[in-house]
């Protein structure tokens, strides 16, 4: 298990390495010069040389890229061109406030998703499957940047029960875990967590219905187990496959959504993605997408791992 | 010995799921006396595994109709509901199946599924059962059964599986074993193995079994007695020796002659029965054999022919049971 665990660590080297070649990649694969937002558009010849030389810009790329890598392995991703702070901090800032976003709404989502699922699953082609079914593609197929809108107007605009943006008197400076920082929260986490939630709860409904009609469960019934008995063969039958759904629902709620943040002006690493591109601060983004990236694949890993755990099917070694 | 510890009287079942309401089994009558074994014998269809499952009530509730009544020793099977009903099952009747690779989880091992059973019936340590479990391994010859224990399902031979799947069944010393075509899925070696063992485990243990099988080579292997049921009815029913020499029901008789010895002459065509056997949504008014049978009479496709008893212990249902006197003699 062990073993199997350090090779798949082993095997994600050659994933990280290209990973790192595209966000390298994306300063000169995007259209126009790499320091077009930095200089005034009647910059002289020679100072655009002599920027490219301070950026290291005229070396060869793999030269650069060879930089590049070792400063990243270093924790150096540059300096924002934008606010000229280094990009680890914007990076690392943001993607706290996007955690807790993502944290909260992971919750919300892979709860009500499992809990639908079961239920539709268990009592398929009843009014409670009918009901959780239309509630998960609703979830799966609604524009969110919409419905965040539209719940905002609801409860921010018209009731006036919660705020309709920002992240607290404090914003992400000065986060409190108190009522008057966390009720931010509740709507862009809300919003988020509709996506997993469909996904999810159909995912689970798929599993359960297909575990319950297996001939194991008559098999199980006629040793004596009670219902109860049964739905944990049924929780372990659909466990490593729902994980690996959820992992990657959990990968995207990490990774922030550009369209919510702005909506919600939440100040998380979809925002700071979104000026990035605006503003053409090429640091910022390459170091963004980048991080984002590597969370990706550190938890497909973490999946995988888990899956083997569970999964006596899948090779150990 | 006479004393029935099990009993189903008059059992009827309905399939209700589909479009049209499906009687797979008609009216059937069936004791089996303590230590003894009956062959349920049948095609496919013939309603012979959903008697079974009906003694156990595995079949799913609201897509299913089960009139008729079953006592299981002593108990009234119709009348269970809920935990009773899960206490009941493995504990005073337990089944094995035909495949066990589909029958058993495959995402626990074999060990811990049998401890399952056991600990859910009885108030036993886990480490209690789980040397009950090594002493049933090695009961019904697993080798090396500590490693087997924590072995899972795909990682057994078809054979162990099937082994493992007796050594569940027998875990809580059930009186009744129902065995639903258990060596259909096995090569024909391990087959005979496998057949072998459960006859050798149901004599020590003095265990009432239901066999059920479509091989009457199987059947009478194993058997006291052999019913044949054909669409959903026992058509006939009697000692084992009784049912192979003097056949009385036309079905019986086509069955018997469809098998191949190992004596018949090369170059003779194996007989058949002709025709196939009726849709059970769209039963025939009298006698379901009757549009197969050459010895049908104008009665036959009229009404269902009644038990009749031809010998002491041999029932057959059949107007013509004068005629096929004389054929099966």
């Amino acid at each position: 298990m062990v073993l199997y665990a350090l090779k798949r660590v082993v095997f994600t080297l050659p994933i990280l390495l290209g990973v790192a070649i595209v966000c390298f990649a994306l300063v000169h694969l995007a259209p126009g010069d790499p320091l077009v937002s930095v200089l005034p558009p009647d910059a002289t010849q020679s100072l655009k040389e002599q920027m490219m030389a301070l950026y290291g810009f005229d070396r060869p790329y793999y030269e650069q890229f060879a930089r590049w890598i070792a400063r990243v392995v270093q924790g150096d991703l540059g300096t924002s061109i934008r606010t000229g702070r280094p990009v680890v901090l914007e990076v690392s800032k943001a993607i706290g406030n996007t955690f807790m976003l993502a944290a909260v709404a992971t919750v919300i989502g892979f709860m009500l998703g499992t809990l639908f699922g079961f239920v539709a699953g268990y009592f398929r082609d009843t009014w409670l499957d009918k009901t959780a079914s239309a509630l998960s593609v609703f979830g799966v197929s609604v524009p969110h940047y919409w419905l965040g809108m539209v719940l905002v107007i609801i409860f921010a605009a018209t009731l006036g029960w919660l705020p309709p943006t920002g992240a607290g008197p404090g914003g992400s400076e000065d986060w409190k875990w108190n009522w008057e920082h966390v009720r931010h929260l509740v709507l862009p986490a809300v919003t988020m967590s509709v996506i997993p939630m469909g996904i999810i709860a159909r995912t689970v409904r798929a599993l359960v219905a297909e575990t319950l009609s297996q001939e194991f469960i008559v098999g199980l019934r006629a040793k004596g187990l009670s219902e109860f008995g049964v739905f944990q063969h049924v929780v372990k039958n659909a466990a490593p496959t729902a994980l690996a759904v959820m992992g990657i629902q959990l990968g995207y709620l990490l990774g922030g959504s550009i369209l919510i943040e702005t909506v919600f002006a939440w100040p998380g690493s979809g925002l700071l993605l979104n000026d990035a591109i605006f503003q053409r601060d090429l640091p910022l983004l390459q170091g963004t997408i980048l991080v984002l990236a590597l969370f990706f694949v550190v938890l497909n890993l973490a999946v995988d791992v888990m899956q083997t755990a569970l999964d006596p099917r899948i090779q150990r070694t | 010995m006479d004393e029935p510890i099990l009993e189903i009287e008059d059992l009827r079942v309905t399939f209700t799921g589909g479009a049209k309401p499906v009687r797979a089994v008609d009216g059937v009558d069936l004791s089996l006396r303590r230590g003894e074994v009956v062959a349920l014998l049948g095609e496919s269809g013939s309603g012979k595994s959903v008697t079974l499952r009906s003694v156990l009530r595995l079949h799913q509730e609201n897509k299913t109709k089960i009139e008729g009544r079953i006592t299981a020793a002593g108990i009234d099977v119709m009348a269970l509901q809920g935990a009773a009903l899960a206490d009941f099952r493995g504990k005073h009747v337990s089944m094995i199946f035909q495949e066990p690779m589909l029958v058993l989880d495959p995402v626990y091992s074999v060990g811990q599924q049998i401890i399952e059973a056991i600990c859910k019936h009885e108030n036993i340590a886990a480490d209690e059962a789980r040397k009950r479990v090594l002493h049933l391994f090695e009961r019904v010859r697993i080798p090396s059964p500590e490693r087997r224990l924590a072995a899972y399902p795909h990682e057994m031979s078809g054979g162990m599986r099937q082994r493992a799947m007796i050594a569940l069944a027998l875990s809580c010393h059930p009186k009744i074993l129902l065995a639903d075509e258990p060596t259909t899925a096995l090569d024909a070696t391990v087959q005979v193995q496998i057949l072998l063992l459960l006859r050798e485990l149901q004599r020590e243990l003095g265990l009432s079994m239901i066999f059920v099988t479509h091989d009457i080579s199987v059947g009478v292997e194993v058997a006291d007695r052999i019913a044949v049921m054909y669409a959903g009815r026992i058509v006939e029913i009697g000692s084992v020796r009784d049912v192979i020499r003097a056949p009385r029901h036309p079905y019986t008789i086509g069955l018997l002659s469809t098998r191949a010895h190992g004596g018949r002459l090369t170059g003779n065509r194996l007989p058949a029965i002709a025709g196939s056997p009726p849709d059970l949504a769209n039963l025939p008014p009298g006698c379901a054999f009757a549009p197969r049978c050459g010895l049908a009479s104008s009665q036959c496709a009229a009404s269902t022919p009644p038990a009749l008893s031809v010998k002491e212990g041999q029932i057959v249902r059949c107007f013509r049971v004068d005629a096929t006197a004389k054929v099966s003699a």
